[in-house]
């Protein structure tokens, strides 16, 4: 049976034209880029290339780039690095109850190491307001970490005004815009961010490499010690192949940003449209008005989404909800929770879409035709 | 395509051996085979460790290796409020539950059952040690053909109508065939040590951990008549027939736990493995549960386990008509239990089970084994 992809936020496939780059680097160019001899020179000149395909992307400087093996690894160097850099200024964190746990973790663990961390609170809509950022605001805060757009839900928040709120405070203002880059034009300067986390695998670049834009004469803890590689600021020996293959796919981003746009737009429109020709009975969570084209997260009433997800993979579709946990059961999402409180019942019946550009309209049918029965005969079920 | 093929069999997997070689044996048969991990239990540590975790891996290597899908399901609430709460009010008045057979009802032949005909299940598949066969029109549960490993006593309050929907691949086997199918099929559980005791206690000191759940009052070990022997640590913590842990010394016989005064909140003590008082012929089975159809109208007689791998001995139910059943022995019984299962057999035919209320020696109840 034909599976249907639909997890694109969580992770999405290698990008054709980066395979091609990816093959081509592999076979030919395995220097380190910190040695001194041809093979090296060689390595590091497929790094910088890489890093002035980033530096132009968001509008920065060369040298604020520091790539990173992925999105976890950029938010921890972010966060760790400039808490422990200036704590001397302050121990006070602002950072949202929405964030991914690459940032939830880092502030959690933060907080036992003897700083106090603000989480702030979103609205039904899953947006964070920045009158409450503005209130939050101490003189001894440091950091303020704000994701750019909600992984689980779509929303984006509003990172320029929350930007310039910061203008004329001390804080450094960090975003996670893991899943913002593949949609948005980013410029850092507009958007006021003083640190950037970006992920390879889910703009169709390999996975195992991200960057963190970190603004020029900010400081950071290093959070790995070694060969000082990444102007010290992140040791280990660069991965090349890697690094490679996500310059490829920031370079086909650029170029079909817009048909990508479209294409995830019409897709969304699709599939809703289906799920309403099916005669199913959903409501999307989220503010509808300011979103990403590429996720959707849909409640179904009278579902339960451990059966529904396993329902939709064993007539495969791939989709997701929520985190799991370690023992692969499906943990209610924080995200949700944030929306709506502890007991609401969407907090256990909601599934999130992410499309993709191999996506096709003629998909989105047959998933709704597929969601049809599941839906109808998990009614029996769930009581 | 074969008819197994169109067939598809949801197979509870936890991660050890047995649900390991049903799901094999299954897939083997062309069935069109789920592994559901089921997670009944948040037992985080203090490390933020999960140890579901370790078992879940298990249920993946060998799914992977079976090359079938596999899921989890989370049934906590469901089991704290079904399981674990009956097993605290039972230790709190004293009795000794059976939490095994408990999960079997509400868990995973309720709850876990209504999960896979959910993902369109027409059988659900489980590695206990027992058989289904269709007879005359009726589905009957018989014991494994591993005398030694048959676990119809704690499947003896499944409910009769669900017979249909179940299979038991290792019943017709041996614990020494299954281990010998996982090695040659060379199954990443195949060397995995069997789970012991309570699920959800695991190789923790059972009075620990009944301990954080429910205040423990120690109290006095009296003989029958009445002599003081010591102190005990709690009622709760005591079974009847159980000889460890009393700590009585000095010459005789060793000494048993043969009763319990709640109210008073006494630990009868008595020496010899078989003191007088742990002797019944009779018991009052409650909550019972019949698998075969059965005329209630008047008394018959079959066998009975009343503990987990006893030998069965015969009796003669007399059934009341409150559904309850009164249970002679031809033969005296040793440590009757309140809260424990006694479960009814015709030859190999499971008949069904109770939950043993009180017992009786000559008519009278009696109310020191609880």
């Amino acid at each position: 049976m034909a599976s249907i992809y639909l997890d694109h936020a969580a992770t999405t496939p290698i990008h054709e034209e980066v395979q091609e780059r990816m093959m081509a680097v592999m076979n030919q160019h395995y220097g380190n880029p910190s040695s001194i001899h041809a093979f090296g020179r060689d390595g590091r000149k497929l790094v910088d290339q890489a890093r002035t395909t980033v530096a132009e992307a968001i509008n920065a400087p060369f040298s604020t780039i520091v790539f990173t093996s992925g999105g976890t690894e950029a938010n921890n160097l972010a966060i760790f690095g400039s808490a422990y850099a200036y704590q001397n200024q302050g121990k006070h964190i602002i950072t949202t109850a929405i964030e991914h746990h690459a940032v939830l973790h880092p502030c959690e663990q933060l907080e036992k190491d003897g700083f106090d961390v603000t989480y702030l609170p979103v609205d039904e809509l899953g947006k964070v307001k920045v009158e409450d950022v503005k209130a939050a605001l101490r003189d001894d805060t440091i950091l303020v970490t704000i994701m750019s757009v909600n992984n689980e839900i779509g929303v984006t928040q509003p990172i320029q005004e929350i930007g310039a709120l910061l203008d004329d405070h001390q804080a450094i203002f960090h975003t996670d815009a893991v899943q913002s880059f593949g949609v948005y034009k980013l410029d850092v300067q507009s958007l006021g961010v003083d640190l950037l986390t970006a992920s390879s695998h889910k703009i169709y670049g390999p996975k195992g490499v991200g960057f963190l834009y970190k603004k020029e004469d900010l400081h950071l803890q290093q959070q790995l010690h070694g060969g000082e590689q990444e102007r010290k600021w992140r040791s280990g020996t660069e991965n090349t192949l890697a690094i490679a293959g996500f310059d490829e796919a920031i370079k086909v981003l650029e170029r079909e940003r817009e048909e990508r746009d479209r294409h995830y737009e019409a897709l969304q429109n699709r599939l809703l449209m289906e799920l309403e020709q099916q005669g199913i009975t959903f409501t999307i969570n989220g503010d509808l008005n300011a979103r990403v084209p590429n996720i959707i997260n849909i409640s179904f009433p009278n579902t339960e989404v451990e059966m529904f997800l396993t329902n939709l993979d064993l007539a495969g579709v791939a989709v997701s909800s929520g985190s799991a946990c370690t023992a692969g059961s499906i943990d209610p999402s924080h995200v949700l929770k944030a929306m709506y409180g502890e007991e609401d019942p969407r907090l256990t019946n909601s599934i999130r879409f992410s499309f993709g550009i191999h996506n096709t309209e003629e998909e989105m049918a047959i998933v709704a035709e597929k969601i049809k029965p599941i839906i109808d005969r998990l009614k029996k079920v769930v009581t | 395509m074969s008819d197994n093929a169109n067939t598809r069999v949801v197979v509870g997997m936890s991660g050890g051996v047995d649900s390991s070689v049903t799901a094999l044996l299954l897939k083997q048969q062309g069935y069109d085979v789920v592994g559901i991990f089921m997670k009944n239990w948040d037992d985080t540590d203090e490390f933020g460790v999960c140890t579901a975790t370790e078992d879940y891996e298990d249920v993946a290597r060998v799914c992977h290796q079976l090359d079938i899908p596999y899921y989890s399901v989370n049934f906590e609430s469901k089991y704290w409020d079904k399981v674990f709460q009956y097993f605290l009010d039972e230790y709190q008045s004293g009795r000794t539950p059976n939490p095994d057979v408990m999960c079997n009802k509400e868990i995973k032949f309720k709850a876990f059952l209504d999960h896979a005909v959910g993902l369109g299940a027409d059988y659900l598949a489980t590695g206990h040690y027992a058989r289904v066969r269709e007879r005359d029109g009726q589905v009957e549960m018989l014991r494994g053909i591993d005398n030694n490993k048959d676990q119809t006593y704690f499947l003896n309050q499944i409910s009769q109508d669900i017979l249909p929907k179940i299979m038991f691949p290792l019943g017709e086997l041996t614990k020494q065939e299954v281990r010998d199918i996982a090695k040659e099929n060379d199954l990443a559980t195949a060397t995995k040590k069997d789970s012991t005791g309570i699920c959800f206690i695991g190789e923790r000191n059972f009075k620990e951990f009944l301990s954080e759940y429910l205040p423990a009052q120690p109290g006095e070990m009296q003989t029958l008549s009445g002599e003081v022997k010591g102190q005990h640590d709690g009622l709760m913590y005591y079974t009847i027939g159980q000889r460890q842990g009393l700590g009585i010394g000095g010459a005789g016989d060793p000494w048993f736990v043969v009763g319990k005064n709640l109210k008073d909140n006494v630990l009868y003590v008595g020496q010899g493995f078989h003191h007088n008082a742990l002797y019944s012929d009779a018991l009052l089975a409650v909550e019972v549960n019949w698998l075969v159809e059965q005329d209630l109208s008047q008394p018959f007689s079959c066998t009975a386990k009343f503990r987990y791998r006893q030998q069965d001995s015969p009796v003669t139910v007399y059934p009341n008509e409150d559904g309850t059943v009164y249970v002679k022995f031809d033969q005296p019984e040793r440590a009757i239990t309140p809260g424990q299962a006694v479960v009814f057999y015709d030859g190999d035919v499971c008949l069904g089970g109770g939950t043993i209320e009180e017992a009786y020696r000559h008519e009278e109840a009696l109310a020191h084994l609880g």
